[in-house]
């Protein structure tokens, strides 16, 4: 027995997704009494996967050939599917992220085993069947799913829960077997394009997003001056985004992204419901907007009715006098 | 080009979100059910658009009772040539699959346009499980889909960006917002889907891996704590002191 997630490593770091599922992982082994393993595919130095240890993985195996580096859900689903045969695992855990969403699924079928998307909370075991929550309807209702296959798959929905980090360090191991051929591969990456310069959206912890109340394309400095400060992603709604006001990779919402950043600052957002399908699972969040009634107000920790060309500016300065402070 | 759509059937996104029987079953009283908006939006008419250019046909599948045939009838109108229906209760994502694959097994599909998540369950399952019960290939949170001698040309998502990759057929792809432009059925659309093939087929035999036990709604509604415009700063040291999130 033991319970093995699935690291993602991009830029020799672990992702912060992977962190949070090799905690969970290591949480559901705590519960189960048995070894929490982390299976790492991707290049990274000894010492960062050692650090693995901090969120209680005991250790750490990796499958590390730069044909691995790009992700092709096939080969990834037999290499963890190999790994799970060798370390007996019973439970597999990975990041309800852009590949787990793929990979995930794949495995189930692979494994024969029960499968639940974006877990929000520790599973409950009692004997060999798990319960486990996650969010449906788009946040607007919540599900606790069963499963009592004897190997189960459990992804984690990202920033559900704060890993807590100690001090342990974790065995790493040599590169596993696979069985892995050169035919298995199908996916052949042929550019990457990527956003420099800030913080990817779906990674971020904090998130300021302004929308159509702010009138105009060239309204958008100050709230990329206050994302700078807090070291926060920009999103915005989906209208900005149709009229080009931003780029489409900002859109959240129904049709755009799911994010659930720790905070997310609404500035000149109505709040309609699709909008809040994309952020509504975001810890806290604050809502900027001169009509009261607002519908975002509805879904929102704090709010200040008023208008964002004079919140916005002065919001930036008192945070930059919390950071000198702080 | 042989091209299978699955589609689902989901709440439209306005619906009240109420559950009965001790709140183990959604109540479905009063809703009205869509085809979910990434199938119908960027995976169905992405599908269209490859077999106007290229020729051959699209198919739309779906798993469910006879309710759904509105919605089906929907996606030929939109433009899909044949449809099929797995008669079955979807109990859930791993039985829908297996349907799918089921069928898709003996019509030898060059691609499998799946969209994204559904708005009901949110759970991004059937495109990795159809990929690997066919052992294809998969590409998911697709933006752009051509193809061009046996071999697709993808853009797809990945955290803080995009790849464009290759990938011979056949595959399975995931779609995502911009993939297409939605299409609405015309008239023409409408008076032909009556007559296009619509399959009635039995399920076969399927496992069911996982069991909704009980939902629930949020506790409670957020309350939210007003600041005053011009005190700013306690809105910083809410966040910093009571939220703890800066
Ligand atoms: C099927 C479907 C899918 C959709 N998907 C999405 C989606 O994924 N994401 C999405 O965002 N939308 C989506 N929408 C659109 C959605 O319904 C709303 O129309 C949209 O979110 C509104 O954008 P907004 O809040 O920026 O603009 P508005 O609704 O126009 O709101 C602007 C707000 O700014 C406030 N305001 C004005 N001036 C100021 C000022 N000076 N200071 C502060 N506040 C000010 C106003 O009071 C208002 O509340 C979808 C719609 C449909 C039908």
């Amino acid at each position: 027995m033991a319970v093995l997630s699935f690291v993602e490593v991009a830029d020799g770091k672990i992702k912060k997704a992977s962190v949070e599922a090799a905690y969970y992982g290591s949480k559901v082994a705590e519960s189960l009494g048995t070894d929490s393993i982390a299976l790492v595919i991707g290049e990274a130095g000894a010492d960062v996967l050692a650090a693995l240890g901090q969120v209680g993985v005991k250790k750490v195996v990796q499958a590390n050939n730069a044909k691995f580096n790009s992700f092709d859900s096939k080969v990834y689903t037999k290499i963890v599917a190999e790994a799970v045969a060798q370390s007996g695992a019973t439970v597999v855990v990975l990041s309800f992220n852009n590949n787990g969403k793929l990979l995930a699924p794949r495995l189930s079928v692979k494994l024969k085993a029960g499968y639940v998307p974006g877990a929000v909370e520790l599973p409950v075991f009692n004997g060999n069947t798990a319960i486990v929550k996650k969010n449906v309807f788009s946040g607007k209702a919540s599900a606790q799913y069963q499963v009592a296959t004897d190997v189960k798959v459990i992804s984690v929905n990202p920033n559900s829960l704060a890993p807590v980090k100690g001090a342990g360090v974790a065995e790493v191991m040599q590169v596993i077997p696979t069985t892995v051929t050169d035919a298995d591969f199908g996916v052949v990456v042929k550019s990457v394009d990527k956003i420099t310069g800030t913080v990817p959206l779906t990674e971020a912890e904090l998130v300021v997003s302004a929308g159509r109340g702010l009138k105009g394309p060239e309204n958008w400095g100050m709230i990329e001056e206050l994302a700078k400060e807090m070291g926060a992603a920009t999103a915005c709604s989906r209208p900005v985004s149709d009229v080009d006001w931003r780029p489409h990779h900002e859109h959240v919402g129904q049709t755009g992204l799911t994010i659930r950043p720790n905070l997310y600052i609404a500035v000149g957002i109505s709040g309609a419901i699709q909008h809040l399908a994309g952020v509504n699972g975001s810890k806290v969040i604050v809502v900027i907007n001169t009509d009261p009634e607002a519908p975002f107000f509805k879904a929102a920790d704090y709010g200040i009715v008023g208008d964002a060309f004079q919140v916005v500016p002065a919001l930036i300065q008192e945070y930059k006098k919390f950071k000198a402070a702080h | 080009m042989k091209i299978l759509v699955p589609i689902a059937k989901v709440p439209d996104t306005t619906s009240k979100i109420a559950f009965i029987d001790n709140n183990t079953k959604f109540n479905a009283d009063g809703v009205t059910f869509i085809m979910n908006p990434t199938d119908e939006w960027y995976a169905l008419v992405r599908a269209i658009e490859l077999k106007e250019k290229q020729g051959g046909e699209v198919v739309v599948i779906h798993v469910g009772g006879a309710d759904a045939d509105q919605i089906i009838r929907k996606a030929l109108a939109i433009g899909a040539d044949k449809a099929v229906r797995v008669d079955a209760d979807p109990t859930d994502a791993y039985f829908v699959a297996v349907q799918i694959a089921e069928h898709a097994k003996t019509e030898n599909y060059d691609l499998i346009i799946t969209g994204k998540e559904t708005i009901d369950y949110n759970s991004f399952e059937i495109t990795g499980m159809l990929a690997e019960l066919l052992d294809m290939p998969a590409v998911a949170l697709v933006s752009k889909l051509e193809v061009e001698n046996g071999v697709a040309t993808l853009k797809r998502d990945v955290e803080g960006g995009t790849e464009t990759v290759e990938v011979k057929l056949p595959l399975v792809v995931g779609a995502e917002k911009d993939l297409a432009l939605a299409r609405i059925p015309n008239m023409k659309g409408i008076m032909s889907a009556r007559t296009k093939p619509l399959a009635v087929v039995p399920a076969t035999g399927a496992d069911k891996l996982t069991n909704i036990v009980s939902y629930a709604l949020p506790v409670k509604a957020k309350e939210c704590k007003y600041v005053s415009p011009d005190n700013v700063g306690e809105l910083v040291r809410l966040l910093h002191e009571e939220a703890k999130v800066i």
